[in-house]
């Protein structure tokens, strides 16, 4: 058992790009949940749609990197449009359901052979990073290490890009939440019509919460694909969104400083955990395999068997999570 | 009687019969252990013009230097090999038969580096390259009526799959998320009765004549999936959603419990079964015969048949028998029925049982074509589009919504390619929801 | 003076805050409201009364624009309303309470306060990313809140979440929410449902002072005793129609509105023939 190496993986991965992007991802899906009490099941469209804005204008219509991120907030409007306009009058569930459909559909879409010539198809799109590498004061080849963490330069460069990122989004979320606006969304939140009688339009409201959690979102995307160096369209299946949901409801909706809580602990947890399993002695890990068929390729399963086990339970009992309020919570009982 | 007045008793039937589910999954995965030696192998398959996966059963494989093998009837193939390096393994493209060929015909080999102690698996890209079909205009009526006979059959197992959906929701204002996995279940269950019968996994029982050992029919083991997709679903409601209920919590947790808990079933399922596609002992690769010239293969009709009647009594059974009714009555307005004396909780448990059962009946259907860990999760999107279509909360709603989304999206690919049919889906439900939102048979209340 | 007004269904007023002219609804075949014409005076209390399935809460959510008219016409001071959203007649002078109190549970008693204020530049998206921008606004929202807090004696509960507190408590909450938006015309859903009798007085205090400092209000109410009490003028309406209006002394001794109420051959001998 190399503890040191275990729990050199567990800390580089807590603030890692991993974290960062999850992060990211919550945090979008905290104000369309969180804040509103919107059903987005399908989370991971918007980061799709983000990643293959910046993809798509670059490998198809070959304009310049920096136009692409541009784009990929253009994609993420759209969608949410697509998605809001017919839904968002009607009950939260049918948000849920589109939501859920648009995102399986895009990915399908996206990856098929039609689509090629414009997305890369099941390939995908791996040349359009460059740009963002160039900017790098980091050596991209030479791993970095200070105590306990280590990066590649590459990554490290995202790192400081990402967190950055992530921290302004974060304090612009909490300063929007804070002001009348945040207010009316949390009262709409929780009744429609006592919202509407006092003049707030909520159909207004709710469609500037998709728009705004979905451009985070998109932001989340982008980062992903840009420390992947490749898009690639079953990386965004639905198993991220719910990923990203559980990373939600461990730090408690509708706090700011939630989604990044939540994230670390989600992928500290996993990270260490996993590297333990796959350290056992081999004595240990055949009895394992031979019980309950815990082999290498399994052990990645376990993650998503623990995502759906947690969301449930989490769901269940104790949906402000870490740090939220049981009294304002949207999922309490109405 | 009432059930709910025998907890101990159903206690001990529901976790006997979980037990044994569980037993059912370890033994499942047993099924695709071979010997301990190394090998390369693979399947041999494509989807046809009309979306239906084929296998390709008869075609040769070599590697470079060893023996070459011919598929078998599930298009499966496996040459092993004497230890971990390098192999070139390739396929015979004179042996493919003559409505098939390679997608890229240059690619008719494979490099494959062995270093682990694993089975390597390779894939090679087939299509549908049948000479009838190239020639025959896009819209012909023979290709309009066969993708409209298809169109039917996919409505009526969706059908199948939507009714328990849609009549949850009426029950409970639950929209279950999980209801797709109550389909793999039954997909994946199919398989092990099949195989194994009742209790065949537990070995010493092997031995004994089916359907409790060494596997049986596939029509025993509908109906013993069907028991098992209802104790499932009736164990869903009873010690998870009605608990749940009852401590108050929201239907918006719910959704997410339930969300949670497709993520959870869905991950078992690939956990135990693996990710290849299997096929049902029975039944698997038929030929389709020409009828009026459309191509079915005798499995299609039957379970077209098959699915008709089972619809007929489920329709008849709500229409007639007080259970129907009761279900229909609460789901249309909960509180009026409950004033009227109908016990609601029962008719809940009764609704998640029943529409368990039925979404298990549909997985077998669906495993006609193909057994796989995301067979329900496949159709997710088009029960959704049913289920809305019709009316959330309606169940013949549910059943001609099936029908008309089954039609609409194999006939669209006239139009658009395969591949793209989820996209119809969707476009299905958002049009649904622009303009009618409450389906076509739903109540406009339930919307705003 | 309202009570110089002849008792007759439809009659005009000089300064009619609503008019309703032909406003009908139907639920699939069924006309749940048929209204030729009413007229409410602005500056009084309007009591609006009926028996079970008489169409007082279609018609009330009619009003306030939480259903949609079948046909007709409905003019708020003068301008037509009809089409418009819910949440723009609060900006046109309309606010309304619930039957079913929706005080917000999930945020706190001067939250819920501030919500109700109109015209917030804080409540637009981009202008909230900048303090400066709404903070004098929002300093005076805040202390109208407290003001009124402070007016129905609800200053001690100003920090809690409004879930903590008593359906009483309630009750005032949305009242006071509800003068927030400095309302013209209040159309309150039962205020009085579900009240103690202390609280009752109490609330008719605070509704009698929204006519005193000039406002409109229109109140749905099956209480006689509060009917009685606070209202100026009542409207009774049977089977989606008005079929009286008048002083609730004319009222109480209208044929019509009794015979509604009890059935029209209650004073009539049980007989096998007619």
């Amino acid at each position: 058992m190399d503890w040191g190496f275990i729990f050199e993986r567990t800390f580089s991965t807590m603030i890692g790009p991993e974290v960062v992007i999850y992060a990211l991802a919550a945090l979008g899906l905290n104000i369309h949940f969180g804040y509103t009490g919107l059903l987005n099941f399908g989370h991971v469209a918007f980061m799709a749609a983000g990643a293959y804005g910046l993809g798509v204008s670059v490998y198809y219509f070959h304009w310049n990197f920096w136009i692409g991120l541009g784009m990929a907030m253009v994609y993420s409007i759209v969608l949410a449009l697509i998605l809001g306009i017919p839904t968002l009058r009607l009950r939260a569930d049918y948000l849920g359901l589109v939501t859920i459909a648009a995102s399986e559909t895009i990915r399908i879409t996206v990856r098929s052979r039609v689509m090629k010539p414009i997305t890369g198809g099941a390939e995908g799109i791996s040349e359009f990073s460059k740009p963002f590498y160039d900017l790098s004061p980091f050596d991209l080849g030479k791993f970095y290490k200070f105590g306990p963490f280590r990066y590649l330069g590459r990554d490290l460069w995202v790192l400081v890009v990402g967190w950055t990122l992530l921290i302004l989004l974060t304090l612009m979320v909490q300063q929007v939440m804070r002001a009348p606006w945040g207010r009316a969304l949390r009262a709409i939140r929780e009744d429609e019509d006592a919202a509407r009688s006092l003049g707030k339009n909520a159909y207004a409201f709710k469609i500037q919460s998709l728009l705004f959690g979905g451009a985070i979102g998109a932001v989340a995307g982008v980062v992903q694909v840009v420390q992947k160096g490749s898009i690639q369209a079953d990386g965004f299946n639905p198993v991220i969104t719910f990923t990203i949901w559980m990373i939600l409801i461990i730090g408690g909706p509708a706090r700011p400083w939630s989604p990044i809580a939540g994230s670390m602990i989600y992928w500290s947890l996993i990270i260490f955990v996993e590297n333990v399993l796959r350290q056992l002695s081999p004595q240990t890990r055949e009895t394992l395999e031979s019980t309950i068929k815990l082999s290498d390729i399994n052990i990645g399963q376990m993650r998503y068997i623990f995502v759906g086990l947690g969301l449930l339970l989490l769901a269940r009992y104790r949906p402000q999570g870490i740090f939220g309020s049981r009294e304002e919570m949207a999922l309490d009982d109405r | 009687m009432n059930l709910a007045d025998r907890p101990q008793t159903i206690n001990k039937i529901f976790v006997f019969a979980l037990i044994g589910l569980f037993l059912g999954l370890f033994g499942v995965s047993r099924v695709s252990a071979d010997d301990a030696d190394l090998g390369i192998s693979g399947q041999l398959k494509y989807k046809s013009s009309t979306g239906e996966t084929v296998f390709v059963s008869g075609a040769t494989v070599s590697v470079d230097g060893l023996e070459s093998v011919t598929t078998d009837e599930k298009g499966s193939f496996r040459i092993p090999v004497p230890g971990p390096g390098e192999y070139r393994i390739s396929l015979d493209t004179a042996s493919l038969p003559d409505t098939v060929s390679l997608k890229d015909a240059t690619k008719n080999f494979l490099n494959v580096n062995l270093s682990t102690d694993k089975d390597q698996v390779v894939i090679f890209s087939l299509q549908d390259g049948s000479a009838a079909v190239a020639s025959e205009s896009r819209f012909a009526l023979r290709r309009v009526v066969q993708l409209s006979v298809e169109g039917i059959k996919f409505g009526l197992y969706l059908a199948l799959a939507s009714v328990g959906l849609s009549l949850i929701f009426g029950t409970t204002g639950l929209v279950n998320f999980a209801h797709a996995e109550l389909v793999t279940f039954g997909n994946l269950m199919g398989f092990f009765f099949n195989y194994y019968g009742l209790a065949g996994a537990i070995g010493f029982l092997a031995p004994l004549p089916a359907p409790l050992g060494s596997g049986s029919n596939l029509i025993v083991a509908a109906a013993l999936t069907m028991i098992a997709g209802g104790i499932l679903g009736y164990g869903l409601n009873r010690f998870i959603f009605r608990p749940a209920r009852r401590s108050g919590v929201s239907l918006l947790a719910q959704m997410v419990m339930t969300i949670g808990g497709s993520i959870l079933l869905r991950y078992i399922f690939l956990y135990f079964f693996t990710g290849g596609t299997r096929a049902y002992r029975s039944y698997s690769a038929q030929r389709a015969n020409e009828f009026l010239g459309i191509y079915l293969t005798p499995k299609d009709i039957a379970s077209m048949i098959v699915c008709v009647v089972i619809l007929l009594v489920i329709g008849f059974g709500l229409k007639r028998t007080r259970s129907g009714r009761a279900m229909r009555a609460v789901s249309d307005n909960r509180d009026l029925s409950e004033s009227s004396g109908i016990d609601v909780e029962k008719v809940i448990s009764q609704v998640w049982t029943t529409g368990a059962a039925l979404a298990s009946l549909a997985g077998i259907f669906f495993g006609l074509d193909a057994v796989t860990w995301e067979s329900g999760f496949r159709v997710l999107l088009f029960v959704f589009a049913s289920v809305t279509l019709g009316g959330l909360g309606t169940a013949f709603g549910a059943l001609f919504g099936a029908l008309i989304v089954g039609l609409v999206i194999n006939l669209s690919t006239l139009f658009i390619d395969v591949e793209l049919k989820n996209m119809m889906a969707l476009l299905v439900l958002v049009v649904v929801l622009m303009f009618k939102p409450q389906g076509l048979f739903g109540r406009k209340e339930r919307i705003g | 003076m309202i009570a110089n007004y002849s008792p007759t269904p439809g009659v005009s007023k000089n300064n009619p805050a609503l008019v309703v002219k032909s406003v009908s609804k139907s639920f699939g075949g069924l006309k749940a409201v048929d209204v030729q014409h009413l007229e409410i005076e602005s500056g009084v209390i309007t009591a609006l009364i009926g028996p079970n399935g008489a169409g007082k809460t279609t018609f009330f959510n009619l009003l306030t624009a939480f259903d949609s008219i079948d046909s007709g016409s409905i003019q708020l001071f003068g301008k037509d309303i009809a089409g418009v959203a819910s949440h723009n007649l609060a900006k046109k002078g309309m606010v309304r309470t619930f039957q079913l109190t929706k005080a917000l549970s999930k945020m706190t008693v001067i939250d819920n306060l501030k919500l109700g204020a109109l015209r917030q530049s804080g409540e637009n998206f981009f202008k909230s990313l900048f303090t400066p921008i709404w903070s004098s606004q929002e300093r005076e929202i805040e202390s109208r809140a407290d003001a009124l807090l402070d007016r129905f004696n609800l200053s001690h509960m100003r920090d809690e979440f409004a879930g903590t507190m008593s359906g009483g408590q309630r009750k005032l909450l949305e009242m006071a929410r509800a003068l927030m938006t400095d309302p013209q015309i209040l159309m309150l859903d039962e205020p009085m449902a579900g009240v103690n009798p202390a609280l009752t007085q109490s609330l008719l205090g605070h509704v009698k002072s929204l006519r005193d400092e000039g406002r409109t209000v229109i109140f749905v109410e099956h209480n006689m005793d509060v009917v009685r009490d606070i209202s100026d003028w009542v409207v009774v309406m049977a089977e989606g129609a008005i079929i009286a209006e008048g002083t609730p002394d004319h009222i109480r001794s209208n044929q019509v509105v009794i015979d509604a109420y009890l059935g029209v051959h209650h004073d009539r001998e049980l007989s096998h023939d007619v």
